[in-house]
């Protein structure tokens, strides 16, 4: 069955101020739904609230994943319901490696005694590595730690094949990425694209979408969406940027509480 | 102020238990000597801990105890840790004696001595007197008088010449009587050239409370490597007050690693003293606190030879109320040219009231030497939690990682398979997992 991901009046603040001011989405599986906004939109809010950041308070809305409740789950217990968020930072901690951490994200939800056998999972991740032209030697790395920028990227995207979700949330993945890179990371993403898997790609450059095809393209700006349209919509703000949307809406700041 | 120590035992019949046991002259004077120094010396000087308020005072008193004849008479509570040493060299003390002491052949006939100590001080007394308390010496404080005065069982390792021993040698001290004193003394003495790995386990079963007051004396020839590696597991009814020294010739290397896994108060002290040029010192220290522990952790390095390169590691994880006082003290003496001292304590606090407090310490007297430390004190961090949960890990499995990742890059390093596996396990049990 393809996932529907629901998103109603979504009301998010950090440190009281609210910075979602309801934002309203529906996608399903074998869809791309691209998020594009100037800074300060609201955007890694939208993100970080999506997967139950602890410094990040929904105060009203509704999210629902295929019928269940999003917002009443724990951070863990979104991911094993089918979320992932490809993360803008990626945390670094020492001492746990790459693979010990994979492996442990596998079994989350597995039940217990039908483990991932260790050989089985190192041929998924080796493979999966060479898909993403990874150095093997980052299986055995400590989580992130001393990864450059594109290498934490990469290892995100490869974090989302193995674990394989129904929604992926895809966080300025394209942020500090030399144009290889970005290649390669698109192709991850096109790779995992299937009828019952749904994208939302928030970046702050249509670059991005050149390599992954967005199917629907939102505008962010104040906290929620002003504007949608098809892919024709990001080729309009590479060429003119943003200042045409505002004046069609009206808006003097696009960033998040300035408008009153 | 001068405070009185209370003596457990009086001359007479220390010089008594002396001869009773058939102890050589020498010993008994040093004895005696030892217990006048205990009542005029203070207790040790410890960073930010009172352990004058420590239960410290429980030394008990002598008593033998019945040889056991074979391992599978080995008492339950160390049955595990002795399982598998058949056929290699073990030493067990329980309570205030060896019960259990085996040496592989193969070791006897290269003239390795692997023997408790109070059977040594009769049959090799002129090697042992040269070395006993010579490197933790009875005039330091009042602990280490007492030790001097008491001190029983224990452990005489002698490495001839030239002598690689593969295989690690193995002792275990186990305190369950709380009547009984329990103060045994390790003494290893490495000939030049020689290499040797010694590994022993503490453990306790008891209803009572009693103290554990250990030495260890360490000297390593010229050329020669020690591998000393001890777990202390004692349970919340023993205090353990340890100290360790090594003395290291030229070119010879210490390499210690250590284990707090005890559930009881704590002050250790492990020094490495490179008194010879070339000499080294590697130090790995593992602790976990829980409940309401206090903990003192103290490694040094002094550095007298010149091109000597020290490295001491502690990683320590708090939880509960525990408290801990880390200390790295490293010094470089007036010509000790070229010498390299780096140390780095690291505390990781699970709780709000667990106490974590790391203090580096450098003193030099040498301009022509490299140093350096690295300390930091912190909560495990949310961000870190977050996404590891985020990847579907529960809480509990992220806590557990991030903990492990943090002690891990100094247990990755000890080159033995089973103490490894060994602390891998104490820890889990200490994080009540």
């Amino acid at each position: 069955m393809a996932a529907e991901f629901v998103i109603e009046g979504l009301k998010a603040t950090i440190e009281g101020k609210e910075i979602l001011k309801g934002f309203n989405l529906q996608m399903k599986g074998g869809e791309v739904h691209a998020i594009m906004g100037p800074n300060g939109t609201g955007k890694s809010t939208l993100a970080s609230s999506l997967m139950g950041h602890p410094k990040y308070e929904v105060t009203e809305g509704t999210v629902t994943l295929e019928g269940e409740d999003v917002l009443e789950m724990a951070v863990d217990e979104r991911a094993r319901a089918g979320l992932f968020l490809a993360m803008q930072y990626p945390s670094e901690i020492a001492g746990v490696t790459n693979s010990d951490f994979l492996r442990s994200a596998i079994n989350a939800r597995r039940e217990e005694g039908s483990e991932i056998s260790l050989i089985k999972f190192i041929r998924q991740m080796e493979g999966k590595m060479k898909e993403l032209e990874m150095n093997p030697e980052f299986m055995h790395r400590y989580l992130n730690e001393g990864f450059s920028g594109g290498e934490k990227k990469r290892n995100e995207i490869l974090q989302m094949m193995l674990l394989e979700p129904k929604i992926v949330i895809l966080d300025e993945i394209d942020s500090g990425l030399d144009i290889d890179a970005l290649r390669v990371v698109a192709q991850g993403v096109n790779a995992m694209r299937s009828e019952d898997r749904g994208f939302l790609v928030i970046t702050h450059y249509q670059r991005l979408l050149n390599y992954i095809k967005p199917d629907f393209v939102h505008i962010m700006m104040q906290g929620r969406i002003v504007k949608s349209g098809g892919p024709e919509l990001a080729e309009r703000l590479e060429a003119e940027g943003y200042e045409w949307v505002k004046e069609e809406l009206g808006i003097e700041d696009e960033t998040v509480g300035q408008e009153a | 102020m001068m405070t009185q120590t209370i003596l457990p035992v009086d001359a007479g019949r220390l010089s008594e238990l002396s001869l009773r046991s058939g102890e050589p002259e020498w010993l008994k004077e040093s004895r005696l000597k030892a217990l006048e120094l205990a009542a005029e010396l203070e207790l040790p000087k410890l960073e930010k801990t009172r352990i004058e308020r420590w239960n410290i005072h429980q030394y008990g008193s002598y008593k033998e105890s019945a040889a056991i004849a074979a391992l599978n008479e080995a008492p339950s509570s160390i049955a595990a840790i002795v399982g598998s040493a058949e056929e290699g060299s073990l030493i067990i003390q329980r309570n205030s004696g060896a019960v259990y002491t085996r040496l592989a052949p193969e070791l006897a006939e290269q003239g390795v001595i692997f023997t408790d100590l109070q059977t040594a001080v009769k049959e090799h007394g002129e090697l042992v007197q040269r070395y006993l308390h010579t490197a933790v010496k009875p005039e330091e404080h009042s602990v280490a008088a007492l030790h001097a005065a008491l001190w029983n069982g224990g452990v005489f390792l002698y490495i001839p010449k030239n002598v690689v021993v593969e295989t690690p040698v193995q002792a275990v001290f186990l305190t369950d009587d709380a009547e009984a004193a329990f103060a045994p003394h390790v003494l290893i003495v490495a000939d030049s050239n020689s290499s040797v790995t010694y590994v022993d386990n503490y453990v306790s079963g008891k209803n009572d409370a009693g103290l554990h007051n250990g030495a260890v004396e360490v000297f390593v020839g010229a050329g020669a490597k020690v591998r000393f590696a001890t777990v202390h597991q004692f349970g919340a009814d023993t205090t353990d007050v340890t100290y360790r020294r090594a003395i290291v010739e030229n070119d010879g290397t210490v390499e210690w690693i250590v284990g707090e896994m005890n559930d009881g108060d704590t002050a250790s002290d492990t020094k490495s003293v490179l008194k010879g040029s070339g000499a080294s010192s590697d130090a790995k220290v593992i602790a976990v606190g829980s409940g309401s522990q206090k903990l003192n952790y103290t490694t040094q390095a002094q550095h007298f030879g010149k091109n000597t390169p020290s490295n001491m590691i502690t990683r320590a994880v708090m939880r509960e109320s525990a408290t801990s006082i880390i200390n790295g003290i490293t010094k470089i003496e007036k010509g000790a040219t070229r010498a390299d001292g780096q140390q780095t304590e690291k505390v990781l606090m699970l709780s709000p009231k667990a106490r974590g407090d790391a203090n580096p310490i450098l003193l030099i007297d040498e301009d022509d030497v490299t140093a350096g430390h690295a300390a930091s004190v912190g909560q495990v961090n949310p961000e870190q939690i977050y996404y590891l949960m985020s990847r579907g890990i529960s809480r509990a499995d992220a806590e557990r990682l991030v903990i492990y990742g943090f002690l891990a890059p100094v247990v990755s390093q000890i080159p033995l398979e089973g103490l490894r596996e060994q602390l891998k396990s104490l820890v889990e049990r200490k994080l009540g997992q």
